[in-house]
């Protein structure tokens, strides 16, 4: 599978299938912090991603001070 | 998206924060939050018009304004622009220096005066921002670390007017930083995605990562948190911002409220413009050229 990554941009390519929850952890990401969205879908932590998917670990943390 | 919009409208009921028929002014950067929570008070059918600040941050303040100006456009809502460096002669960077700031502090502080003196002349019953559980979260863990009352004290969904100040509301605080960000896919909202790069080492980043790690191994414990200092303790502390207001006067500039003669913003305003005519007029830099004795 093709895994787009952010904060640098960049392009993985990993061997699938994997379930979301583990796929995310395998970057170093908790649940929290991201967005799974496999062939351009919002996928919840218990989709299983398919070896031919494009997918993007969304981070959703953002912001400086206040 | 029906759970994004009542928690929206509960946070707004609880606070009350807006009533029908005011004018709300939206703080809006181009991150998901913002535009999230400019669509989700226009779908409840409240009066909301938009303010972006450009930053003058290269590579992203560009990028940004375009999603405010493209989500404006597409609604066809009021969407007011001002530019930090053409506006008031410096950007974050060279605002942080001149001032001796954390680049995040220079940005938070332009962009409160900006809000805020923009809401008071447009004659704005309220500033909403998008202020969501994670940031609140963050904050409030950053103040109880360093035990700032005072912080704490202002930390409400709702601030009332009063003094110098514009009504400010945070009406996504029921939500969280993967629901926002959910709201704007499924919406189709485009969205600044990349981070400030400015942002990089901030320690409220540093709070979120360390509240989003007890969050996985204890789900709820950030809006347990932050909900129980609200009923619990925030209440406690209130005097502690009203003693902050009292000893206000207007800014012998600008007129916003300040403990100094002139306001911080101000302060920044000068101290940049002194900075850049030192550049421009002051000891001339030479060029060196490589391997010149």
């Amino acid at each position: 599978m093709k895994v787009l990554l952010r904060n640098p941009k960049r392009e993985v390519e990993i061997p699938g299938p994997m379930g979301a929850t583990p796929l995310v952890r395998r970057f170093g990401y908790t649940r929290e912090a991201v967005l799974v969205i496999v062939d351009g879908t919002l996928v919840t932590g218990d989709a299983t991603v398919p070896d031919t998917a494009e997918v993007e670990i969304r981070p959703v943390v953002s912001g400086g001070s206040q | 998206m029906t759970y994004c919009h009542t928690q929206v409208a509960r946070a707004i009921e609880d606070h009350a924060m807006l009533q029908p028929g005011q004018r709300c002014l939206v703080a809006v950067s181009g991150g998901k939050d913002s535009l999230a929570l400019w669509a989700i008070l226009l779908e409840l059918g409240y009066q909301a018009d938009g303010l972006y600040i450009g930053l003058g941050i290269g590579g992203y303040s560009g990028p940004s304004a375009e999603y405010v100006r493209r989500f404006a456009e597409q609604r066809s809502v009021r969407l007011t622009e001002v530019d930090l460096p053409g506006d008031h002669g410096f950007d974050v960077r060279s605002g942080a220096a001149a001032d001796g700031r954390a680049p995040c502090s220079a940005c938070g502080l332009s962009k409160r005066h900006i809000f805020d003196r923009s809401a008071l002349e447009g004659g704005y019953d309220v500033v909403a921002t998008g202020h969501n559980l994670d940031d609140e979260a963050a904050v409030l863990l950053g103040n109880v670390l360093h035990w700032d009352l005072g912080f704490m004290a202002r930390q409400r969904p709702m601030l009332p007017g009063g003094g110098g100040f514009p009504c400010k509301v945070k009406p996504l605080v029921r939500l969280s930083e993967r629901e926002t960000a959910a709201y704007c896919i499924v919406r189709g909202i485009d969205y600044q995605v990349e981070e400030c790069p400015m942002a990089a080492g901030n320690r409220h980043l540093g709070y979120k990562d360390a509240l989003n790690a007890i969050e996985e191994r204890s789900p709820g414990t950030k809006a347990s948190f932050y909900s129980g200092f609200l009923a619990r303790a925030s209440e406690l502390v209130s005097h502690v911002a009203e003693e902050e207001r009292a000893g206000l006067h207007p800014c012998t500039n600008c007129g916003a409220p300040t403990t100094a003669s002139l306001c911080a913003f101000c302060r920044l305003v000068k101290r940049s413009a002194a900075k850049s005519q030192q550049g421009a007029g002051g000891r001339e830099t030479v060029p060196v050229e490589a391997g010149a004795p």
